[in-house]
């Protein structure tokens, strides 16, 4: 079988178009690269997606944790030492076992009027159970770094703005949440990135791989499984992570430019890679 | 008669005391102790391996100083799952390679046949009659040695980083005073390092600890198995029948984590004020972590 007619049967193999059964026996380098370069479509759906709906949720938690309002405060610190203190892994056992108890049909709500039934079912699913997970999980991390943030944007800053009778959410969107995704942009770029090699925790938790419809690890174990060998699969997922992660530094150094566009040279932010593993 | 001999008879607080102290129920308990052991057996290794890799990164000795780059950058971007599920399989077959090559070199047959790994019984890791525990044991040393190594790395960066740090001229001084080399390491730099160092290392430990489920992932029987297979619903067949209580056990082990990371943190910022000590730098005073 040539590598084109792989191509034509595994790269979209995990969102389930193209051939239904995997390889088996004598599985060839180029099927090796091919449906663990498919399983990456999940990685960048569940990271992506993850990362950009946990930016603003967990801006809404950093300002909350800083806000003088014990009844935001409270809450928001409780939930980011929840999800920074324990395991993202336990996390999704948890998440998958709470969304499994859920009523199978879904949940009536009483509007008063009338009732509407919510369909619950599709939280066990790995797509969207695993993604309200991480997005909790980014969100927690991410509220950390820019609370951080917040608390080191400079006090004149702050004080020239009230100078000049700005206040309230004119203040923040234009004065402080600036310097505060400036600041926390280097500390963000890390975080995103540990999110996405954290996404390929989602088929090794309790989330079934429905129809084998895996990520990238998913296949590279099930190959090293086949094959007895793992010198090859393992390795290619990792050159496919390598690559993810320079794509995704290049694409946060974008805005790190423009976020520091204003700012001399030499007080600039650098993005700098800090290694940090597992949550 | 003995208390618990009649299980189905039981109810209320006995039936809780009977169930919570099934043998299972000690398994469970006991494998926590898995966890603290993979802990504390890590944490010298992996200040030994980062210590290493630091020192070998900036040594003179160029093959050195590449295997210290080399080493230490391994683990950027690249999951460090990918290492967990790669290490402990790969130094598997290495083992077994290297016994069937030194065991039984004469079987005449390559040990990749086509998508088979095949070794002698003999040179088999552990042997195929060995005893259930050393099955468990070697499964928890091969872990023990994937955590060293993928930690190992991190630590050395911290390292390397902390030992940059120390400021220069308080090492000039020394020398100026007639300390060796060794001296100025052994009296000054190495001192003088932990205060830069904890931050990073603390953050570290955070992180191992936060890893240790993984060892689930690699076949040992660790606080995740047990609590998949204790919280299980369990039908009539069973001495205790219960529904479906795997989110109670999994809760658990959250609030478990929980308490763990708290406790950690008391203990850091004791030590980062123990280490701080005489340190004429702005973080002698205690002062907000900015970001992770």
């Amino acid at each position: 079988m040539s590598c084109a007619q792989t191509i034509a049967d595994y790269a979209l193999r995990s969102i389930g178009i193209g051939e239904r059964l995997l390889p088996k026996s004598d599985i060839t380098l180029c099927e090796q690269v091919v449906l663990i370069g498919s399983g990456m479509i999940w990685n960048v759906y569940f990271g992506a997606l993850a990362v950009i709906a946990g930016f603003f949720f967990a801006t809404a938690l950093a300002v909350a944790k800083a806000g003088h309002n014990r009844w935001l405060a409270t809450p928001a610190q409780w939930f980011i030492f929840l999800f920074r203190g324990t395991p993202l892994f336990i996390q999704f056992f948890f998440a998958y076992e709470a969304f499994v108890l859920l009523p199978k049909l879904g949940v009536d709500i009483n509007l008063g009027f009338g009732t509407i039934t919510a369909e619950t079912r599709w939280l066990t699913k790995a797509w969207a159970g695993a993604l309200f997970v991480l997005f909790l999980n980014t969100s927690a991390y991410s509220a950390e770094i820019f609370y951080g943030a917040l608390r080191a944007v400079p006090q004149g800053d702050v004080e020239a703005a009230d100078a000049y009778g700005m206040g309230g959410f004119a203040r923040f969107r234009r004065i402080i949440w600036p310097t505060l995704l400036r600041l926390a942009w280097p500390s963000y770029t890390n975080e995103a990135i540990f999110l996405f090699h954290a996404t390929t925790l989602v088929f090794f938790s309790s989330f079934p791989a429905w129809r084998q419809k895996g990520d990238a690890l998913y296949y590279a174990n099930y190959l090293a499984e086949k094959t007895f060998n793992p010198f090859i699969s393992y390795p290619i997922a990792a050159g496919y992570f390598i690559l993810l992660t320079l794509v995704i530094i290049f694409a946060f150094s974008l805005v790190n430019r423009r976020l520091n566009r204003h700012v001399a040279p030499e007080k600039r932010t650098r993005l700098k890679f800090r290694p940090q593993l597992i949550r | 008669m003995e208390f618990c001999a009649e299980p189905s008879t039981l109810t209320g607080p006995a039936w809780w005391a009977c169930y919570l102290t099934t043998p299972t129920h000690f398994s469970f308990y006991l494998s926590f102790g898995t966890v603290l052991a993979l802990i504390l057996l890590a944490v010298p290794v992996i200040l030994a391996l980062g210590f290493a890799g630091a020192f070998a990164r900036r040594s003179a000795f160029l093959p050195l100083k590449l295997v210290g780059q080399a080493y230490t950058s391994m683990v950027r971007g690249v999951p460090d799952i990918v290492f967990f599920m790669f290490v402990p399989i790969a130094l598997d077959q290495a083992f077994e390679a290297i016994r069937h090559v030194a065991i039984c070199p004469d079987t005449g047959q390559p040990i990749y046949q086509g998508n088979d790994f095949v070794v002698c019984d003999a040179a088999k890791l552990p042997l195929g009659d060995a005893a259930q525990w050393v099955h468990q044991g070697y499964g928890f040393l091969l872990a023990l040695i994937a955590f060293a190594i993928v930690f190992g790395a991190f630590a050395a960066n911290t390292i390397d980083g902390a030992l940059t740090a120390v400021p220069k001229n308080q090492l000039e001084t020394a020398s100026a005073y007639g300390m060796t080399p060794r001296q100025v390491l052994w009296r000054v730099h190495l001192p003088q390092m932990w205060r830069y160092a904890l931050p990073g290392l603390s953050n570290l430990w955070m992180i191992l600890v936060k890893a240790t489920p993984l060892l689930f992932l690699l076949g040992v029987e660790d606080i995740v198995y047990w609590a998949g297979a204790l919280g299980a619903s369990k039908t009539s067949f069973y001495d205790f029948p219960h529904p479906d209580w795997r989110i109670w056990y999994f809760g658990f082990l959250l609030i478990f984590y929980l308490g763990l990371t708290w406790v950690s943190e008391k203990v850091f910022a004791r030590l980062n004020l123990y280490f701080a000590k005489g340190q004429a730098s702005h973080g002698s005073r205690r002062e907000p972590v900015m970001a992770q």
